[in-house]
C-alpha cells in the first residue's frame, strides 16, 4: 500500500480548490 | 515513513497528496521551493483547499511522529477554519492514539483552546491546565497553559 504522489502540482492544487481539499505537497529526494 | 499503512489511509482520507523531486522535478522543486521557502529535504506542506500552508513538517521523523504531525496539522486547519468541534476532535484523537510523540502536548493545550473559542467558557483551559498537572509537565505547552491554572 503506497501513496500515488502527482507531480502535476498546478493540477493538484486546482482540484483542491473546486474539491475543497487539502493538499499535501512533499519536496522529497529520496529514491524514486 | 511514506509506506506506514496508517499514513497512507491518513494521507488517503485527508489530502490531495503531491510531490516534487529534487533532481527529478528539478524545475517544480524551483517553483514551489521558492512559493513556499522550502530549502531543504524532506519538506513536507500541509496546505488548505486554497494553497495556503497551515503546517511544517521539516527533516525525517519516525512513523509515529510523522503520523501526529500530519493529524495536527489538519487538526489545525479545522481550527483555522473556525470548525470548532471538529478541531477538538482531531487534537484529542492524537493525544489518545499517539500520546508519546512530540505533536501530543501542543495537541493537548489546542483541544482546550478550541471549545473555548467555540464558548468562550473558559472551563475548557482550567481543565487543560489541570491536565498539564499530570502528563507533559516538562513540555513547553505546559508552560503555556500554566497561565490557566
Amino acid at each position: 500500500m503506497e501513496i500515488t504522489f502527482r507531480h502535476d502540482v498546478d493540477a493538484v492544487l486546482s482540484e483542491g480548490r473546486q474539491q475543497h481539499k487539502p493538499i499535501l505537497l512533499d519536496f522529497s529526494a529520496a529514491p524514486m | 515513513m511514506w509506506p506506514d499503512p496508517r499514513v497512507v489511509k491518513f494521507v488517503g482520507d485527508n489530502f490531495l497528496p503531491a510531490r516534487v523531486h529534487v533532481k527529478d522535478d528539478a524545475a517544480l522543486f524551483q517553483k514551489y521551493g521558492d512559493m513556499y521557502s522550502a530549502q531543504w529535504t524532506p519538506t513536507v506542506l500541509e496546505l488548505d483547499s486554497d494553497g495556503v500552508e497551515r503546517h511544517r513538517i521539516e527533516g525525517f521523523l519516525p512513523n509515529d511522529d510523522f503520523l501526529a504531525q500530519l493529524m495536527l496539522g489538519r487538526a489545525q486547519m479545522s481550527f483555522a477554519a473556525g470548525e470548532w468541534d471538529d478541531a477538538e476532535r482531531r487534537f484529542r484523537e492524537i493525544v489518545d492514539k499517539l500520546p508519546d510523540t512530540d505533536a501530543a502536548p501542543e495537541a493537548l493545550y489546542w483541544a482546550g483552546v478550541a471549545p473555548y473559542k467555540k464558548t468562550h467558557d473558559p472551563s475548557s483551559l482550567k481543565k487543560t491546565a489541570t491536565a498539564f498537572k499530570d502528563r507533559y509537565k516538562e513540555s513547553s505547552w505546559a508552560k503555556k497553559a500554566s497561565i490557566w491554572a
